[in-house]
């Protein structure tokens, strides 16, 4: 079973569009949607939910306030002043470290689990899909992330599919690294700007200090044909294979908007081209 | 006053709208770059750098020669930071969230900090804007205690601008919190709006005033602004697709240095927003 994930260090280059134009060019395959932060890739799959789970990604202290002396050692204790001085706990602020449980001399702080998001097995038009979606303001991102692409290889297991097709988030923090663990290949969707080169050589880097092998495709690469160039000499010498190139067309957004994949949208595009391109040397690759 | 510039979705213009405020605002200003996993707006300011601090987290060590192996350590730790595994233990530094639990919960004293590094603080200035950036070590997982460090550098006096990460989960909030202002910065698609309304979520969480800015706001739909109108959230600033502005900003040029004509949006931006600040306050 192979998995390629689709990151780019950088946000907005367009990892979510095409993860959607892959999945209509791909065969054999579950959808994964990693970027359980921001998800968005169930706005161009439509998937309808066959189940739904709640996701618990910690504890959350509580104070009982009868049993509470005010003796004040929890707000000593915590490292993220999480406790005001009326002896409530933040929300927010609590890491769910289980410090001030733990040493609450009158024993006087309730742990219990949280529910911090849902994930979801789905069926899209592609196949199907595993997806789900963190609290707002919620911690453990990369748990969620990881036990979504556990579920998406246990279904593929299930189905006799062989290939993982995953949306990985922005950045190169907690729910990247959670991302990459395992998977077969990396592909960064990088555009030609100072910007989007500088976060493609962290997130390349974060992939070596993983040993995740890498590839590189450069989306709107018409924007800036120096910097384009620039990019793919620069993947190359890092040992990345550069897989092509997309024109910068309107096409993603108003597919987008339609809720559709460009293949949907205009199969006759620049932009189809270049990413039908991409996807035959991808699947030469894996 | 602390604005702090946020999205949600990554890509629609956070770092653009943050460096060209930074540099329009006149007088005494910072520009507090806490995208730390891909920190950019240096590209735009050029900043002389003067300063680099190492930011580092205390993370357990193991006296060998005290340890009992009693495993009071391991049932403290709720991040599974640290094993007892047959006659020895073995603290994974990497999920060690520094609660200092461990350290208190030893009752042989076995236990040591030694420092994790986080990542770098860098410190300079662009004439008479000051500009602070995080930069997180690559492959460490936790950015929050690097974005807190750079946060705290925001200053009472003057304009501190706050360029956030994506998203909408811990990493943001330790760039909202604690601001006057949240800027929303999306784009009018369907992917800019579903992610507008989770960033919405959180700063409604934190109750900080905040106001909208729409970048491409000509390619996509109509749908952001609707629901700005339905959800009473002022849009400040438009800023068409313009395939000037695509290709400076792909060279790292600031669109106020390109097309001076924006400079004076931006102090109006600025403007609008000290005066909703003033209202709110």
């Amino acid at each position: 079973m192979k998995e390629l994930v689709i990151i780019s260090g950088k946000g907005g280059t367009g990892k979510t569009s095409l993860t959607a134009a892959f999945a209509f060019l791909a065969k054999n395959m579950v959808l994964c949607d990693a970027d359980v932060d921001a998800a968005d890739l169930h706005l161009l799959m439509a998937p309808e939910i066959i189940e739904r789970h709640d996701f618990q990604g910690g504890h959350e202290a509580v104070i009982d306030r009868d049993k509470c002396v005010e003796c004040g050692l929890c707000r000593e204790l915590c490292n993220w002043n999480a406790i005001d001085e009326g002896f409530n706990v933040s929300p927010i602020d609590c890491e769910g470290c289980g410090v001030c449980v733990y040493f609450c001399p009158e024993k006087a702080i309730d742990f219990p689990l949280k529910t911090c998001g849902e994930w979801y097995i789905s069926d899209t038009r592609f196949g199907a899909m595993v997806h789900a979606r963190l609290g707002i303001a919620e911690e453990n991102s990369g748990r969620l992330v990881a036990l979504v692409r556990q579920q998406t290889k246990k279904l593929a297991e299930e189905k006799g599919l062989d290939l993982l097709l995953t949306d990985g988030p922005p950045g190169i923090g907690c729910p990247v690294i959670a991302s990459l663990g395992g998977a077969s290949a990396v592909l960064i969707v990088v555009e030609p700007t100072l910007s989007g080169k500088h976060d493609m050589l962290r997130v390349a880097e974060l992939a070596a200090h993983f040993n995740i092998p890498a590839m590189v495709c450069v989306n709107k690469f018409d924007l800036n044909q120096d910097e384009t160039k620039a990019i793919e000499d620069l993947a190359r010498s890092k040992n990345m294979e550069v897989l092509g190139r997309i024109p910068f067309d309107p096409i993603f957004t108003k597919a987008m908007v339609q809720g559709q994949t460009i293949f949907e949208y205009d199969p006759r595009s620049g932009a189809c081209e270049g990413v039908r391109g991409i996807w035959d040397r991808i699947t030469e690759r894996l | 006053m602390i604005i702090s510039i946020a999205s949600g979705k990554g890509g629609t213009g956070k770092t653009t709208v943050a460096t060209n405020l930074a540099v329009s605002v006149a007088g005494n200003a910072r520009l507090l770059d806490c995208d730390v996993e891909e920190p950019n707006s240096h590209l735009f300011i050029n900043p002389v750098f003067e300063e680099a601090l190492v930011v580092t987290t205390p993370v357990p060590e193991i006296d060998e020669t005290k340890c009992t192996l009693c495993g009071k350590c391991a049932e403290i730790c709720q991040f599974k930071a640290i094993v007892v595994l047959g006659n020895t233990v073995l603290p994974f530094e990497n999920l060690c969230h520094s609660c200092g639990g461990c350290m208190r919960a030893c009752p042989a004293d076995a236990i040591r900090w030694k420092e994790r590094e986080l990542g770098i603080i860098r410190k300079g200035h662009r004439n008479g804007l000051e500009f602070i950036n995080g930069t997180l070590r690559i492959g460490e997982a936790m950015s929050p205690p690097l974005i807190r460090k750079v946060r705290a550098e925001a200053g009472k006096d003057g304009l501190t601008i706050i360029d956030a990460p994506p998203g909408t989960s811990c990493p943001v909030i330790a760039a909202m919190k604690g601001a006057d202002f949240v800027l929303l910065v999306t784009e009018p698609t369907p992917f800019g709006l579903h992610d507008l309304k989770l960033a919405l979520g959180a700063v409604r969480i934190l109750n900080i005033p905040c106001g909208l800015v729409i970048n491409r706001s000509d390619m996509g739909d109509e749908k952001v602004k609707e629901y700005a109108r339905e959800e009473s959230i002022p849009v400040l600033m438009e800023i068409p697709f313009d395939r000037r502005i695509a290709e400076s900003y792909s060279r790292g040029e600031l669109i106020v240095e390109s097309m001076p004509d924006w400079k004076n949006k931006f102090i109006g931006l600025h403007q609008q927003i000290a005066a909703i600040v003033k209202q709110e306050g």
